[in-house]
């Protein structure tokens, strides 16, 4: 082998650390939301929803399809900020409902019908990988294998500097909104009637049936829910990366959100985001160390098999059927 | 005492033959080819060892033949066609050694692909500055290093829970594609041109095996395949594929019982991936070349549409699937831009209404104790065991 074909280009991380680090946390924030709609519905379910990236990146689709409608192109937009919030938060309602339907559409037509017949695990697998095959080629079918046209959303203004690495308005924006969302779920499955009803079923499906909890309702809420996070995901990710809207765009992002939910401890709502915040920490840092972008997803994948191997419960542990607060 | 037709049907072998088939009858549920099972379980070994010849002279006659309607001209070579079928069968049995008989999930096996073709291709083509070796050692050695790949994966990743190793290989394979893209030695897009073919030179001088000529190379293919499906029947039968069976059914109960699941489960996904080595390799030299470009999770997942399809656990089924998800899209050119939908939902649809896929695997444990029960059965209803035992004195 060719010894040039790995090297540490340490300097270059001292240099870079912060900038990396503000980047890899709002990297972080995206995957910690797609990381929720995994960890719901393993937690639920006890099913790896593969085609969970699908309802993500069909949220990218409607987010850009909104906003071209209403204007927005690859220039930086003439408009007022209200006017500019007013038509982000429409793509943002757009591309929640985008993704909450697919969502549900697959628990409906793909999923119930195998829990009707009490098929094996192998089955949903086989099942959420085909549907998420299927629902990406059908993408591909319909808008051709390029992205679609960049979108840019407001113009990012620099908003505070730190160890001399300025932070811009589009990270706080990104990393404030995603935290809000996640805290706002953990506290709904917290607190709500809702949410004990979500714990209950993850706790013990049987008993929790028994206790007059709809568990057939419960599921389709979970689903629900996790498409609604993944579409505020995607208006986050169009914004941060304009042009990475693409048929397969969401499979390598939901790969990535699936390990950040493993290494929180999938299963448990905080562990979403702070494996999410992590993943993209370490992504970032292992792309610059190593000198080329393509090495995110390996270091993300090996961060993956470690966490696995060391700890599989992840970092605070799978805990959602458990929790009570 | 009736009489009886032939020499080994006995008056009980016939309640209990009626036995059998009602019982499988209601375990298939009236699959399409359940009839054409039961037949071929009815006929005796040296009658399904003949009829196997006659479908293995087809089968090697194949690319001669180019039967008019089911050929794929003019739209695509014929015995080239057949080649990818040969080739995507021997993955499907590959494959269907660790998703069909271990029921481990793998979604990353075109990594295993990929390392038999790389290997095929780094140790013959002149593109690469290694070590040059002749092109069929090339065949043991890419399984060999596949199988230690496999390991090397199987052996961390086992222990987890089996949806957790789904999503570990879908990061192999594509951990697989970036390193070929990334590693310089690779050839990223390059790759290498002119990977080896076996010896022999044709009367006009041309080597036998070239790359436009997919026939020489379907035979070389089916052969190997054969030899394989001896090797994983036999396994399939022996201590090591009851095993699997035992693991794939109810692991923890198998783990109870005493067998030592993860040694067996990392046999399953070494034995499977040095078949996808092996096939890597042919397919790499009857290409003549490879780069990064192939070895996609598509691809992977293809491979598990056709394990799926054919009927996963059984061998035959696997090599239907793997037939038939490579031929449709090349007989039927128009379709081929949908295959990948086509497939994947193929895999919903199949997974709601047909999970057995087209030839469902068969049990043989269990059919072992249909047997037995039957025999059990049939003998209470005969009235006492020495009438039983009478009548088989009188059939002998």
């Amino acid at each position: 082998m060719d010894d040039s074909w790995i090297s540490f280009d340490i300097p270059s991380l001292m240099q870079n650390f912060w900038s990396a680090t503000f980047d890899g946390l709002t990297f972080g924030a995206i995957y910690g939301l797609v990381a929720l709609g995994y960890t719901l519905v393993y937690g639920v379910l006890n099913l790896i929803n593969f085609a969970h990236s699908e309802v993500f990146i069909i949220g990218c689709y409607g987010v850009v399809f909104t906003l071209t409608s209403l204007g927005f192109g690859p220039n930086v937009p003439t408009l007022g900020p209200l006017a500019i919030i007013g038509d982000l938060l429409l793509a943002l309602i757009v591309g929640m409902i985008a993704s909450a339907v697919t969502a549900l559409a697959l628990e409906r037509v793909a999923y119930r019908p195998l829990r009707k017949r009490n098929a094996p695990r192998l089955a949903f697998l086989i099942t959420a990988i085909g549907a998420s095959f299927a629902i990406q080629y059908g993408i591909f079918l319909v808008r051709g294998a390029s992205p679609e046209p960049a979108v840019t959303m407001f113009q990012p203004t620099p908003i505070f500097d730190v160890f001399g690495t300025i932070v811009d308005s589009q990270q706080i924006i990104i990393v404030i909104a995603a935290i809000i969302l996640m805290v706002a779920t953990d506290q709904f499955i917290r607190r709500s009637r809702t949410g004990r009803g979500i714990r209950a079923v993850a706790q013990d499906p049987d008993t929790a049936t028994l206790m007059g909890v709809d568990r057939e309702r419960i599921i389709m809420t979970t689903f629900v829910i996790g498409g609604l996070l993944a579409g505020a995901g995607a208006l986050f990710y169009v914004m941060k990366v304009p042009s990475g809207v693409f048929y397969a765009g969401g499979f390598v992002l939901g790969i990535k959100a699936f390990a950040a939910a493993v290494l929180g401890g999938i299963g448990n709502v905080r562990g979403a985001l702070l494996g999410g915040l992590l993943l993209g920490l370490i992504g970032n840092y292992g792309q610059i160390l190593l000198g080329n972008s393509q090495w995110t997803d390996v270091v993300a994948f090996v961060v993956l098999v470690l966490v696995l191997l060391l700890k599989p419960t992840g970092i605070l542990g799978t805990s959602m059927g458990r929790a009570r607060a | 005492m009736s009489t009886t037709d032939g020499p080994t049907l006995i008056p009980d072998a016939k309640a209990e033959q009626d036995a059998i088939t009602r019982e499988s009858n209601r375990t298939t549920r009236g699959g399409f080819f359940a009839p054409l099972a039961d037949r071929w379980n009815r006929l005796s070994r040296p009658q399904q060892w003949a009829f196997l010849l006659v479908v293995v002279v087809i089968a090697y006659a194949l690319p001669v033949l180019n039967p008019p309607l089911i050929t794929s001209e003019p739209g695509n070579d014929w015995p080239i066609t057949c080649l990818q079928m040969a080739i995507f069968a021997l993955v499907a049995v590959g494959l269907n050694v660790v998703v069909g008989y271990a029921g481990l999930l793998d979604l990353g096996y075109v990594a295993f692909f990929a390392v038999g073709s790389y290997t095929a291709a780094m140790f013959t083509s002149p593109d690469s500055p290694y070590l040059h070796i002749p092109y069929l050692w090339t065949l043991p050695v890419a399984m060999a290093v596949a199988m230690f790949f496999g390991v090397l994966l199987g052996v961390p990743t086992l222990r987890l829970r089996g949806d957790y190793l789904a999503i570990v290989t879908l990061g192999f394979g594509e951990i697989v594609r970036i390193l070929a893209t990334i590693i310089p030695a690779m050839k990223g897009q390059v790759g290498f041109q002119n990977v080896g073919h076996p010896p022999g030179t044709a009367a006009d001088g041309h080597p036998i095996f070239s790359n436009s000529n997919g026939t020489p190379w379907y035979w070389l293919t089916i052969t190997v395949l054969i030899v394989i499906l001896l090797l994983a029947g036999n396994l399939e039968r022996s201590r090591v594929g009851r095993a699997w069976v035992a693991i794939r059914e109810d692991e923890d109960a198998a783990e109870i019982m005493g067998v030592p699941t993860f040694k067996y489960k990392v046999w399953a996904f070494a034995i499977g991936a040095g078949i996808g080595g092996l096939s890597g390799a042919l397919s790499a030299g009857a290409t003549g070349f490879i780069n990064n470009q192939k070895f996609d999770v598509q691809t992977s997942i293809l491979f598990l549409a056709a394990v799926v399809l054919g009927g996963s656990g059984n061998k035959v089924g696997a090599i239907l699937g793997g037939a038939v998800v490579a031929y449709l899209p090349l007989r039927f050119t128009a379709i081929a831009d949908y295959k990948y939908l086509i497939f994947g939902v193929v895999l919903v649809v199949l997974m709601i209404f047909r999970a057995k896929g087209l030839l469902p695997a068969r049990q043989r444990l269990l059919a072992y104790g249909k047997v037995a029960y039957a025999r059990v059965a049939a003998r209470s209803r005969a009235g006492s065991p020495t009438a039983a035992t009478k009548t088989e004195g009188t059939a002998k």
